[in-house]
């Protein structure tokens, strides 16, 4: 596992997505023209309203869906399926036939690791989430902070480079998704991971952050990006501090500007925009 | 537990026994009172009494429609899942011949029963009516099943490279079983009713004739008592059956399916 410092230079990016494109069969157009750059080692958040094709854009990151038009380019020409990568959706998604450990195993058992080859790896992803004497349960025996916590054991568990959240913790309460954050940004450290993590919470994604993706209503463009330059040992005091509030607020205007934008337009305020010093 | 709850369950078996009885009591002196001549309406103590009497006989034709039964119950749920899991693999091979499934499933056995006799051997054909009967639940419920797994769990399984047969070995499946058991459920009745259907439309005697037989020969010659032993083999046989396969269901979803959990409120 490298830690974040040997990341190579922000330059040159992990996936770079050029003029994409997705539309559906039924003629909704989720994405257009969506120009991103994922650099090693950021935690970036895409943030928008409902539909503005979040979503789709991280199934076209994962190239679960192939995009329209454009491009979806790794630095190392391959493709998503060679990589490997870590999925978390909006529900915990678990199988409900199996137990904890058969869950985060999943991913592995799917390469051909057979079960006992693949224990120490599983039971280091469950540790890793707190959840290393959960491993016999049931997934209907958990709460649902600890069914996400599952789901991301499960995301950590093929050690994938890159993290596609997708709106992990919208449906849990305040005091468990506060907790996940901070244990989130723990594993992100920890690990050395590229996280991609959408939401429709301006709070949420400036707590986490090195880097917001403001996108518009459908179809998703990119509208603003912000780099968040708060260093990332962030926790409670973070939360109240002048320099988030005020963040928050600049995101939140971004977010509205972004909301009554028309199509096509970028925004007119500088690219970089951080806090205090 | 509390007091209620046990008083409850108590109840539940409390009473149907209770109607039981009293229906047998009635049954009993309706007969006595009345002076019926059981080749009419027999008591219930001389049905008991036969059904001990003639049990070599009626064992022997319960057993042969207990293996029918069996058999065209297996060959339902090999062929409703086999079928299903092809369907799920080819849309071609669905739209081919889900539409005969469903021409066999509403045409009455009663009638396609004596049809079957004509060309196939008599335990064949008896067979081929239990198992026609049977399959359609299990296969429309394991279709159903297969098509309903967690769509994000299919993406999931799709971004870890699984091949189409680890979706259906660790994915589908697994999510039809408790369609798929429901599904059995009902065939297990049903093939009884289809196994019952083709041994009265064949109605050929010898030793090797099932209970239903029994019934129509014993209508036959007036022997009412047996024909009513008979009947409640067969009754409790269905009731054995229904239990059986709820018991299986419940020991195989106890772990994790909400129709398998004690609710607590």
């Amino acid at each position: 596992m490298s830690a974040r410092s040997n990341s190579p230079s922000s330059s040159q990016p992990l996936v770079a997505l050029r003029g994409v494109g997705r539309s559906f069969t039924n003629g909704v157009t989720a994405l257009e023209d969506f120009d991103l750059d994922i650099r090693p080692g950021e935690f970036l958040s895409l943030l928008g309203p409902s539909g503005c094709g979040k979503s789709t854009a991280l199934r076209v990151i994962s190239g679960l869906s192939a995009p329209s038009r454009g491009t979806v380019q790794w630095a190392d020409g391959l493709g998503a399926k060679a990589h490997g990568i870590g999925f978390v959706f909006q529900e915990p998604t678990l199988m409900p036939w199996a137990t904890v450990f058969g869950n985060v195993h999943l991913p592995l058992r799917l390469a051909g690791v057979e079960r006992r080859a693949a224990a120490p790896r599983v039971m280091e992803a469950l540790a890793g989430v707190g959840l290393a004497d959960a491993a016999t349960a049931y997934p209907r025996e958990l709460s649902g902070g600890m069914k996400m916590r599952v789901s991301i054991a499960r995301a950590l568990v093929t050690e994938a480079r890159l993290l596609l959240m997708d709106e992990p913790f919208a449906a849990l309460d305040e005091i468990t998704r506060f907790r996940l954050n901070d244990d989130l940004l723990d594993l992100w450290q920890g690990l050395g991971k590229t996280v991609v993590f959408v939401t429709h919470s301006v709070f949420e994604s400036v707590y986490l952050s090195t880097r917001i993706v403001v996108m518009t209503p459908r179809p998703g463009r990119v509208f603003n990006e912000l780099a968040i330059e708060a260093p990332t040992r962030r926790d409670e005091r973070f939360r109240t501090s002048a320099e988030y509030i005020g963040t928050c607020r600049l995101v939140s205007d971004a977010l509205a500007r972004a909301m009554t934008a028309p199509a096509g337009a970028a925004a007119a305020i500088p690219a970089r925009q951080g806090g205090a010093p | 537990m509390s007091e209620a709850d046990r008083r409850e369950q108590v109840l539940r078996v409390a009473l149907p026994v209770a109607v039981l009885a009293l229906g047998v009591v009635a049954w009993e002196l309706t007969v006595r009172l009345m002076e019926i001549p059981p080749y009419i309406l027999p008591g219930p103590g001389l049905v008991l009494a036969t059904l001990v009497a003639d049990w070599p006989v009626l064992a022997d034709s319960l057993l042969v429609t207990l293996a029918t039964t069996f058999e065209g119950l297996i060959l339902a749920v090999v062929g409703g899942i086999g079928l299903a899991v092809l369907f799920t693999r080819s849309r071609f091979l669905e739209y081919s011949l889900y539409p005969y499934a469903v021409i066999l499933q509403v045409t009455p056995i009663v009638a396609i029963a004596p049809l079957l006799l004509i060309y196939l051997p008599q335990p064949a054909a008896v067979l081929a009516c239990a198992w026609i009967v049977a399959f359609f639940p299990v296969l429309a419920n394991t279709t159903l099943g297969l098509n309903s797994a967690d769509h994000n769990l299919v993406s999931l399984f799709e971004l870890y490279g699984a091949s189409r047969w680890q979706i259906l070995r660790h994915l589908r499946l697994p999510a039809a079983l408790p369609y798929m058991l429901g599904g059995i459920r009902i065939a297990g009745g049903l093939a009884l009713i289809g196994a019952v259907v083709a041994e009265i439309a064949a109605g050929t005697a010898g030793a090797g004739s099932g209970l239903a037989y029994r019934i129509v020969e014993s209508g036959y010659r007036l022997n009412i008592p047996r024909l009513f032993a008979a009947l409640i083999l067969l009754s409790v046989t269905g009731i054995v059956i229904f239990f059986a396969l709820s018991l299986l269901s419940h020991l195989v979803l106890r772990r994790w399916h909400e129709s398998a959990l004690t609710r607590e409120v």
